[in-house]
This record gives structure tokens, sequence and C-alpha cells, in this order.
């Protein structure tokens, strides 16, 4: 071995324990922090600057089912009520008309021209009724113990 | 903060315009009010302190529902009390804030400040039930359009204010007066500000009983914005939209009140029982007045394994619109029998009734608890759902919990 390879493999070696170290300091600083303070470590709350500031909007197009005009259906129907309203409910294509017709009607939604039929392919293939009977069978979300049995 | 805020807004809008290959309809509109969800992650928890428990049904306009086990309070209070709003929630300034009180059945027409409304009238406390006409609607079949409400949208607060009859006879009330009708300071979602979001109101019979308020304070305190802080009207029994929030005018109508929301197929239901799914024309649809009666389980949580032999407390409310609750029944095993539960009197007309009662449950195995209110006037809870109508309204079937004994 030559003596510059020799002092190569020292610097790298050195170079190596010095971040080695480094980061030692740094994860032991900032556990002390959090130690100190655990607030840190949360993210900090989204706080709105009155209750009233942010309506929120749009809803992730994610929560829509995936097929084809699903962006011209959000695009669409996202602009003025959330996505939530399209997606909890349930229709025939004539029920998802009837439903444009009445925004038109009475909440200032404009023609949708060549869209519309788009649109009544998405929500009537996606969003249709499903049988669900007289009455449904119940859905139990999580079985527990009941420990107070008063 | 607001700065930042616009300009996340503006460039957020355009760059959803931009993956979306579309403009954002309204979307010019939609910069004054809203932040799109991507960039704030508003929760009913951060915005109005709910329960974690409740469920939102629809961010914009807010609708969020409670769930039976979390309705388990006497008195509701604001965090599990659900929220059925139609447009933007308004930013009231309770200093400036004016109540015009007119109408072509009112004798004059007159404004009152909030401190004239609190310190010229005499205040009033009920607890009051405030179930809306929807709630249930989920159950239908062929579904009906809209939010889709399964039991929460029911609540019982202690309202305090003054009375409707009271104002009325201030501003002076001519004979032929058939509707009193509310506006609210909510926007519409649209952004169109002269466009009316709901409009609704009670029979003038209904707006001179004692119990209808004109409320500022909710269980105490100030009423919570959500609620419709600074002053709303409450009109216990009927569906909670004849209750309007952030009330800044009444109009003593002459005719049944004409305003959105009080026509067509909203608020209304066929006179005559129709089969699901039918068309019904408008003359044969009526006004939603009282509600029907109805019952939640509100202990146990659905859910529950029981041990062998212990018996178990259940617990919940009964109310029936404009009526008393006469008698709760319980069955566990699928409606073949029913046993009475003790059954409280309300603690004033108009608010629920709190029962509960020991339940044997035999052997190990799967059960459903069913619960079954009757009114005064001898009319019990539907085992199925009732029926149908074209928005999906009153659905009072029995409410079911599931339960184990291992």
């Amino acid at each position: 071995m030559k003596e510059d390879d020799f002092l190569k493999g020292f610097s790298v070696l050195f170079k190596a324990v010095v971040g080695i170290f480094v980061l030692l300091i740094l994860v032991l600083g900032l556990g002390w922090l959090a130690y100190q303070n655990p607030d840190i470590l949360r993210p900090s709350p989204q706080i709105a600057e009155t209750p009233t500031e942010a309506e929120p909007a749009m809803v992730a197009e994610g929560d829509f089912i995936e097929g084809e005009h699903k962006l011209l259906v959000v695009a669409n129907c996202t602009g003025c009520h959330s996505g939530k309203l399209v997606t909890q409910n349930r229709a025939t294509r004539e029920g998802w008309t009837n439903m444009i017709r009445w925004m038109q009607r009475t909440q200032n939604l404009k023609d949708l021209g060549a869209d519309e039929q788009k649109i009544l392919d998405y929500l009537s293939e996606n969003y249709a009724p499903a049988e669900q009977g007289r009455r449904a069978n119940l859905v139990v979300d999580e079985w527990y113990k009941l420990g107070d049995l008063r | 903060m607001a700065k930042r805020r616009d300009f996340i807004k503006k460039s957020t809008l355009a760059a959803f315009s931009t993956a979306l290959g579309a403009n954002i309809i309204f979307g010019d509109k939609m910069l004054a009010g809203y932040t799109p969800l991507a960039v704030e992650q508003n929760t009913p928890q951060t915005l109005f302190g709910k329960h974690k428990d409740m469920r939102t049904l629809n961010d914009r306009p807010w609708n969020i529902e409670a769930q039976a086990h979390i309705l388990d309070d006497k008195i509701t209070p604001a965090d599990k009390m659900f929220i059925r709003n139609n447009g933007i929630i308004p930013k009231p300034d309770q200093d400036t804030w004016v109540l015009t009180v007119e109408g072509e059945s009112a004798k004059t027409k007159k404004t009152y400040t909030l401190g004239e409304l609190k310190s010229k009238f005499k205040a009033y406390t009920y607890q009051l039930t405030l179930e809306c006409g929807g709630n249930g609607r989920s159950e239908f079949n062929p579904p009906a359009k809209g939010n889709q409400w399964t039991i929460g949208a029911v609540s019982c607060a202690r309202w305090t204010g003054l009375r409707v009859k009271d104002l009325l006879a201030d501003v002076g009330v001519e004979g032929d007066a058939v509707y009193l009708a509310y506006y609210g300071a909510d926007t519409h979602l649209s952004g169109d500000p002269e466009k009316v979001v709901i409009s609704r109101g009670v029979p003038i019979k209904k707006a001179l009983e004692d119990e209808t308020l004109l409320a500022y304070q909710m269980n105490g305190n100030d009423i919570p914005i959500a609620h419709g802080f600074p002053l709303r009207l409450v009109a216990g029994g009927f569906p909670a939209s004849a209750s309007g929030k952030w009330v800044n005018r009444l109009s003593i109508r002459n005719i049944v009140h004409d305003g959105p929301k009080m026509t067509g197929t909203a608020y209304r239901v066929p006179v005559k029982a129709v089969a699901p799914g039918t068309e019904v024309p408008d003359e044969e649809m009526g006004i939603i007045e009282s509600m029907p009666v109805k019952s939640l389980v509100t202990f146990p949580k659905s859910g529950a394994l029981i041990q062998e032999g212990q018996s178990l407390n259940i617990r919940g409310h009964a109310w029936a619109g404009q009526l008393e609750v006469s008698a709760v029944h319980y069955s566990i095993d699928f409606g073949s029998t029913w046993h009475a539960v003790r059954l409280e009197k309300p603690v004033n007309r108009l608010a629920w009734q709190h029962w509960s009662v020991q339940v044997n449950l035999p052997e190990k195995g799967y059960y459903e608890i069913w619960a079954r209110a009757t009114d005064s006037q001898g009319k019990a809870q539907p085992m199925v759902v009732p029926g149908w109508n074209p928005k999906g309204y009153l659905n009072n079937a029995c409410h079911r919990i599931a339960v184990k004994v291992v």
C-alpha cells in the first residue's frame, strides 16, 4: 500500500466518523428538544382566523370514482358545491339529468353544452342507484367489549 | 397571512384549471370565499370544535351529522349538534346587527338592534328538539337527491331568546296574516349576492306558540356561528329548516310564504301516499309541518359485546314533533315481541324525552335491539322505511343497534 492510498483511506474514514458524530449530535439534540417541548413533533393545527374565514372547497378529485370524463365532472360539478354532494348521491341518468335541470333553473348553473352528455355518461355509470330494499342490514363498524354495564 | 392566502388561492385555482384542462365553473367567484381543499384542510373539528365522531356529509356547504351514541347527553352540547347549511356562513358583527320586521300583514315596519331585542323583551329558555326534515334520507329507495343523512340530524339544546309572539305584538299583526318568513345573512354558493339561499318560516299559528323563539343563546352561551350567531328562529317540532339561522329580517306574510325552499319538492311531501319513484305534481305536495314520532338508542353504541348472564341497561331519547311521546317499546327479537321502557316527561313542551330500561339477553348470540316510540295520538314508528317521497323526508323507521352476547 502506498502512503497516498493510506492517507486517502484515512481521510475517508475520518470524514465518515465526523459525519456519524455530527448526525449523533443532531439526533440527540432534536431528541432533547422534543423531550423539552413535545409539541414540535406535532404538525401545527390549521387554525382559521375566524371560524368562517375559510369555507373549504374542492373535494380532492381522488374522491371521485375513476372513469372516463371524471375530470370533466370534477371541473363542472365542484365550482359551487363540494364534490361530496355528488359522490354521496346515486341516481339514474334521468335522475342526474333532473338534478342538472334543477340547478340550472334555481341555482345559476349555466348550460353545459356538449359536455352534458359526457357528464351524464360518467354519473349514470359510476353513481347509479343500488337496490337496497325497504331496510338494509345493520353494519357494525367495530365490535367492542362493553366495559361499563351500568 | 391574508395576502399569502390570496396568492395561494389564485395560483392554486390556475393550477387546478390547468390540471383539469377545463375552467372551474364559477372559479372567479370561488376566489372570494374559498380556499381549495388541497391548500387548506379545514375540518369540522378545527373550524367549529365538533366532536371527533361527527360525520361530514358535505363540506361546501357544511352538512355534518352526529351518530346515535354521541347523542347520549340529555341536553345536546354544541360539539355534538348537526349542521345543515344551504349556503356560505356569514361573518356577523353583533354590534351592528339589525333585525327588520315587515311584510304585507305587519302593521308597521320596525327595526331592532340585538341590544333592544335583549332588553326590551322578556327572555325565555326552552329545550327544543330540532330535526332536519331529511334525517334518514339515505334509506329511501329509489334514492332521493340531497345530503344522505342517516340518523344524526337531530338535536335538543337549551335555547334562550324572546318569544316571537312578543315581537309580533310589538310590531302589530293584521288579521289576514298567514305565515312568518325569515331571511338570513348566509350567501349563495354560486357567489351571486342577489340570490337568497333559503327563506322558509312557519304558519302564524306556530309563530305565536310560547316555545317559538327568536334565540340569541344556546346552552347559556352565544349561539355558535355554525348554528346561527347572533340570532336565529327556533321552532321546535317543525323540520329544522323552519328555524332560520343568522336571521336579519322577518316578514309577516298574508300568503303561505313562497321563498326559496318553500315550493316544489323542497320540504314538501305527497299529500297522499305514492308508489316509490312516482313523479308527483306540485299541487299534490304539501309543506311538512310537525315532524313524526321518532326515537334513538343512544347507549350502548351499536356493536357492543356483552358477557353472558349480565344484564344491560339501554337508554335513549324520543320525540314526536308538535306532540308528546306517550310510550316507547323495545324488541330484542326482530319485532316479534315488544316491551315497555321507563319514559320521562319532557322538561318542557317540544323537548325530547328520555327513556331507559334494563334488558335481559337470554343466551349467547347476535341480537338487534329495536326501539319504537308512540305519540300521544297513537301513531307509532314503522319498522321499515315509511312512505316514499321525492326528496326523501320524514324517515322515522325505528332505530336499531346490534349487540352480541359472548
